[in-house]
């Protein structure tokens, strides 16, 4: 977790907004959601998992570096307002996403139930913010070694069944949030995805972002993040996601040689 | 001092009569030197080498100096052409640079990247002599190098600060031509760019070997030196608004957005891995170096890359390709070449570099394997038709004529639209239907008092000079607006 000096980010972001990150020269631009705000410090928080070679450079940055570019805020805000009751449903990298919407939700006057999903208990994040915010926390683990055992969407389903869900965000890994989708539309919960696809710039230039919603070809950066999930082709996404995989995977074990790291 | 008038000057009378038309007009055109084509793409530096003193002033000799120099108006700012050249004749290299600056911000820019086969060259008399057109861009370009390299390069005079400040969004062609004319005025300028890196297309867009990155960034620092600032990762209209720019005492706004949205063909396929627009290609190559082995950010490099389309960025985007060890770098273009929207000189530099050009060729579909990556591209063949609303003769189908090609990398360079960030964010603005913000055609004023705009913002993807010349035109009236305001 972070906390970055950007006032005139802090001043305007709102929750669903994100920014572009670069570290170093060389570093290549990676979008990160803003988890909190401090108007009074001019600071914008962020949290960061270490996935590749440019989440990792960040995460290795000590307290009182630079990080050497970031801009925006970017992105649609999500629409906030008074639904009912509404389940988010997170796991992996969507969990930090997933913290401000949470939070906007709850301050609309919503009944925020968070279901935080993970393969186990060591990879589960930000339970007590997550608990702080939220009417409700379900955890889910793969393992079962912590919380209840199972997947996101047996956590999702078993609310549905014991209640009215007014409306679903889902926050994840593409493979996930493609079966809360499946899962949600079987029971006609309007349900809003958060797409994290590939991006270069974040301001609508390069198309690398780009989704299939409704049949119809839409940049995540400025037409998203978010979409209704019912109407977007996940395994596109998930076919694009995979696209530079062997060449992130070479950049990672050269950075890996280089800083000795195994 | 008019243009008949500075024609009139006894130097200039001099060396016109110092040889006679005949002479000068059977001296033929200069070639540019340039890398051998074997060479040149297998790295990235410029193509073009310029051209030498000697050969500029020779060059520069086929120029007749004509009373009425219809290559004046073939020039979309009226760069006064034959001034420059004459100098040039003479030796006098940095004057030929101060008369080309009188009306050009970026002469060693646009003497590279400009259409001048369209424009001022189309124009030349040589043309109706049915001779080669005097190198007027050739010469532009060397004026301008000669000027920068010699280190001499001419300080504009600055007016004394007025302490009114001025915002400038995006810091391409048309807000840098826009950021020179208002410092000169005394302005305090700040331009705000949303990328890290400070020239637009100049930078992200057009490749290394066509424009060097480092006379961008002279150009750049020129406009420091006479009290220009610069704010990067800063977007206009998101980190702050136009109306927080007005509240913090910005009394102009000039916006140079440019169309930064790519288009995209809509057919089935086109969301494949390795099927990118060539601006997802050319940021990668040109702003993230993605092709340097130190770089985080990945490019595919593929072996047998098709990149579809007939502009400079398709040109551009191809011959990046084949820098980056494509076997077989190929231009699919649904017109024939005379149709080519892209520079004369990069068709012909493609040519040499070996692209292979599929011409009256329409993409209609990409295959992939079962990882999603596309392998094959079906064409549909096109024959030409009647001549369209741009006076282009448009491309009909052949009924039932298809081709296969196989491919790993497809680049889709069909042109872009106007970045949406400022249209969607300033409110009373008066946007088209394409995109583009309506402006006053003299003035470059918006529906907004305070915002101006030009460059590909408000013509839709354009050129560098009209960009430039956009920016130009706004400094003036912009100017002339707030004094206006203030008496
Ligand atoms: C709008 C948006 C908001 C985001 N917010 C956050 C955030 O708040 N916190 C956070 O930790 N991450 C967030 N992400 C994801 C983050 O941008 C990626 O994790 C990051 O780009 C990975 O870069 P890398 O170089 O470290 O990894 P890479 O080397 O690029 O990738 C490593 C591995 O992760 C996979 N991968 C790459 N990108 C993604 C992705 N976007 N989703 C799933 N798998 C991916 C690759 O296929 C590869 O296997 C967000 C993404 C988007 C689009
Ligand atoms: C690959 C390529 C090759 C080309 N080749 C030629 C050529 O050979 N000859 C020629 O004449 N023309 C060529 N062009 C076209 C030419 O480059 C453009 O017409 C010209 O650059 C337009 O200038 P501009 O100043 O309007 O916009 P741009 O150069 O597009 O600059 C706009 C800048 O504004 C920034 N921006 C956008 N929105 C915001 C915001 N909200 N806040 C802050 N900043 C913002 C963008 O990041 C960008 O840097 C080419 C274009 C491309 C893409
Ligand atoms: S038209 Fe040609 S010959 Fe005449 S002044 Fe212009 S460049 Fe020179
Ligand atoms: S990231 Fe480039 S268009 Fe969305």
């Amino acid at each position: 977790m972070f906390e970055v000096e950007a006032p005139l980010i802090a001043k305007s972001r709102k929750a669903g907004h994100f920014v572009m990150v670069k570290v170093g020269e060389k570093g290549e631009r990676i979008p990160l959601t803003i988890a909190d705000a401090d108007l009074a410090k001019g600071t914008i928080t962020l949290v960061v998992q270490k996935m590749g070679v440019s989440s990792s450079k960040l995460c290795n940055l000590a307290e009182g570096e630079f990080i050497t570019d970031m801009v925006g805020p970017l992105g649609k805000a999500t629409h906030i307002e008074k639904f009912g009751t509404v389940v988010c449903a997170c796991g992996g990298v969507g969990t930090a996403p997933m913290m401000p919407i949470v939070a906007a939700l709850k301050k609309a006057g919503n009944r925020v139930i968070t279901v935080l999903a993970a393969r186990n208990k060591d990879l589960i994040i930000l339970e007590e913010q997550m608990q702080e915010l939220s009417d409700e926390v379900i955890v889910m683990t793969d393992d079962g070694s912590y919380g209840v055992k199972g997947l996101v969407t047996n956590g999702v389903e078993s609310v549905i069944q014991r209640e009215k869900v007014d409306l679903c965000v889902t926050i994840g890994p593409a493979i996930m949030m493609k079966f809360v989708s499946l899962l949600t539309k079987k029971y006609e919960v309007p349900t809003l995805a958060s797409l994290n696809t590939i991006m270069v710039d974040g301001t609508g230039m390069c198309g690398a972002c780009r989704v299939s919603v409704g049949g119809k070809t839409r940049f995540v950066c400025i037409d998203g993040p978010e979409f209704d999930a019912h109407q977007v082709d996940f395994d596109e996404m998930l076919m694009r996601l995979g696209g530079y995989r062997d060449i992130e995977r070479e950049d990672m074990e050269k950075m890996k040689c280089a800083s000795g790291v195994n | 001092m008019n243009i008949t008038e500075e024609r009139a000057l006894p130097w200039r009378a001099e060396l016109r009569n110092s040889m006679k038309a005949k002479e000068r007009t059977d001296i033929p055109r200069v070639e540019m030197p340039a890398q051998d084509p074997k060479v040149r793409c297998t790295n990235n530096e410029e193509v073009n080498y310029g051209l030498t003193a000697e050969k500029a002033m020779q060059e520069a000799k086929r120029c007749l100096d004509c009373a009425n120099p219809t290559c004046m108006e073939g020039c979309p700012v009226g760069i006064y052409i034959p001034k420059f050249i004459k100098h040039i004749e003479k030796g006098e290299f940095l004057e030929a640079a101060k008369t080309l600056k009188e009306t050009s911000a970026l002469p060693a820019v646009c003497g590279r990247v400009c259409p001048q086969e369209k424009q001022c060259e189309a124009k030349c008399v040589h043309l109706k002599m049915k001779k080669e057109s005097v190198a007027i861009g050739h010469l532009e370009r060397f004026a301008a190098d000669y000027e920068r390299e010699s280190g001499n390069i001419s300080i504009p005079v600055v007016a004394e600060p007025n302490g009114m400040k001025i915002a400038v969004v995006g810091s391409g062609p048309a807000g840098l031509s826009f950021a020179g004319d208002m410092a000169k005025m005394g302005y305090d300028v700040t331009v705000f760019e949303a990328l890290h890196e400070i020239g637009g297309v100049l930078k992200y867009g057009i490749p290394e070997f066509r424009l060097p990155n480092a006379f961008v960034d002279v150009e750049i620092d020129n406009l420091r030196a006479i009290g220009v600032k610069f704010i990067t990762n800063c977007i206009i209209g998101r980190t702050i608004t136009i109306e927080e720019l007005k509240a913090d005492g910005f009394k102009g706004v000039f916006v140079g957005s440019g169309a930064g949205l790519p288009r995209f063909m809509n057919i089935k396929g086109e969301n494949l891995v390795g099927v990118m627009s060539s601006n997802e290609y050319l940021t990668r190559v040109n702003l993230m170096d993605a092709a340097s082995p130190d770089s985080d950010t990945p490019v595919f490099l593929g072996k047998k890359v098709a990149v579809i389309g007939g502009g400079n960025t398709a040109m551009d985007s191809v011959r990046t390709a084949k820098r980056l060890g494509a076997d077989r770098a190929i231009i699919a273009y649904r017109r024939s070449e005379e149709e080519m929207p892209a520079r004369l000189e990069e068709v012909h530099h493609a040519k040499e570099e070996g692209i292979e050009f599929m011409t009256l060729r329409n993409p209609i579909e990409f295959i992939g394997n079962d990882q999603g990556r596309v392998t094959h591209m079906v064409l549909q063949v096109m024959e030409l038709g009647e001549p369209d609303a741009s006076g282009r003769r448009s491309p009909v189908e052949v009924p039932g004529k298809t081709e296969t090609i196989e491919i790993d990398e497809a680049i889709v360079s069909v042109g872009v639209s106007p970045n949406p960030l400022i249209p969607q964010s300033v409110m009373g603005l008066e946007i088209t239907k394409w995109g583009t913000i309506v402006v006053d055609n003299d003035t470059m004023q918006s529906a907004v008092p305070i915002v101006f705009a030009g460059g590909d913002i408000v013509r839709g993807g354009a050129t560098v000079i009209l960009a430039m010349g956009d920016g130009r035109k706004a400094a003036a009236a912009m100017d002339k607006w707030i004094k206006q305001g203030l008496s």
